[in-house]
């Protein structure tokens, strides 16, 4: 299942779409598998007249889970070294978030090749909810 | 985090998987291809911030203490966290994580930093490191999380 690095060049990019008009029930499928259960990802009413937000939003590591996937179903499995984002604009109910990742570089390290890799994950109106890099160990 | 025992276990991996809506059976058919090629069943990447399941301060409520969320009224109580956001997430993966590792976590704190925000008003960032052990003592996943507390909430551009 993993890419071979003599059928990769730089350039090459692959688009996925990740989650699809985003429910709040997933927010709380996040909460209950991550363990993180702060009320603004679930609890409407505390995050609405308490928090000052104008809605529960998802967890930034929903996000990045959801990213993943398109590391992993491209790269395969267990070839990801290297995950690292920065959380750029929330993600709300309803959002529908499509990921792009493109090879930046292709390397030797030691007798392994090694791809490095930009990866943005935009929302429905373009805007970019994550954006980072990944690396992963390629077949030769 | 620091976590005494954070056990990887096949049901925690599924529904993590579930929630992240990552499809892939490596992460719940042992008899799948995926599983197979990598010797058994792996968790996701990001799934070590399931920890928080393990973490005796995870942000979660507990009998016989006042939860900050919504009950009869709008907040049952003071908030209990701090309130920061996630800024950043970076994982260095040693070797892959699988259904069956236990492991330990410790954690480092990093760097303090501000800056100002239109958005959010002043900025105070700061960044944990959380190193993941096998029963081995090896290392299998080193996590870099940044945490921002803003001055006011953050709202939606546009």
């Amino acid at each position: 299942m993993a890419l071979r690095a003599s059928e990769l060049k730089v350039g090459d990019s692959k688009t996925m779409l990740v989650a699809d008009n985003l429910s709040r029930t997933q927010i709380v499928m996040y909460a209950g598998a991550s363990g993180d259960y702060n009320p603004i990802h679930s609890d409407e009413r505390y995050t609405v007249e308490v928090a000052g937000y104008p809605s529960v939003f998802a967890h930034g590591m929903l996000t990045m889970g959801a990213t993943g996937r398109l590391l992993t179903d491209w790269l395969g499995d267990g070839r990801v070294t290297d995950f690292g984002v920065r959380f750029v604009n929330q993600v709300w109910p309803g959002d529908t978030l499509t990921s792009t990742a493109t090879i930046e570089a292709i390397r030797s390290e030691g007798d392994v090749m090694m791809a490095d890799l930009s990866i943005v994950t935009v929302n429905q109106k373009d805007q970019p909810v994550v954006s980072g890099t990944a690396s992963a160990r390629l077949d030769p | 985090m620091a976590i005494e025992r954070f056990p990887v276990e096949a049901g925690h991996v599924m529904l993590f998987a579930r929630a992240v809506g990552d499809p892939n059976p490596v992460y719940f058919d042992p008899s799948s291809d995926g599983a197979r090629s990598m010797g058994g069943l792996i968790a996701p990447p990001t799934f070590t911030m399931a920890g928080q399941q393990f973490d005796g301060d995870g942000v979660r409520p507990r009998p016989g203490v006042a939860w900050f969320g919504s009950g009869r009224d709008s907040s049952g109580g003071e908030r209990a966290t701090t309130g920061a956001l996630h800024a950043e997430q970076h994982f260095k993966y040693h070797r892959p994580l699988r259904v069956g590792d236990v492991l330990t976590a410790t954690l480092r704190d990093g760097d303090t930093w501000s800056k100002e925000s239109n958005r959010g008003g002043k900025l105070v960032f700061s960044e944990h490191i959380t190193d993941y052990f096998d029963e081995g003592g090896e290392l299998v996943v080193t996590a870099r999380m940044i945490r921002v507390i803003t001055e006011r909430p953050v709202t939606p551009e546009g």
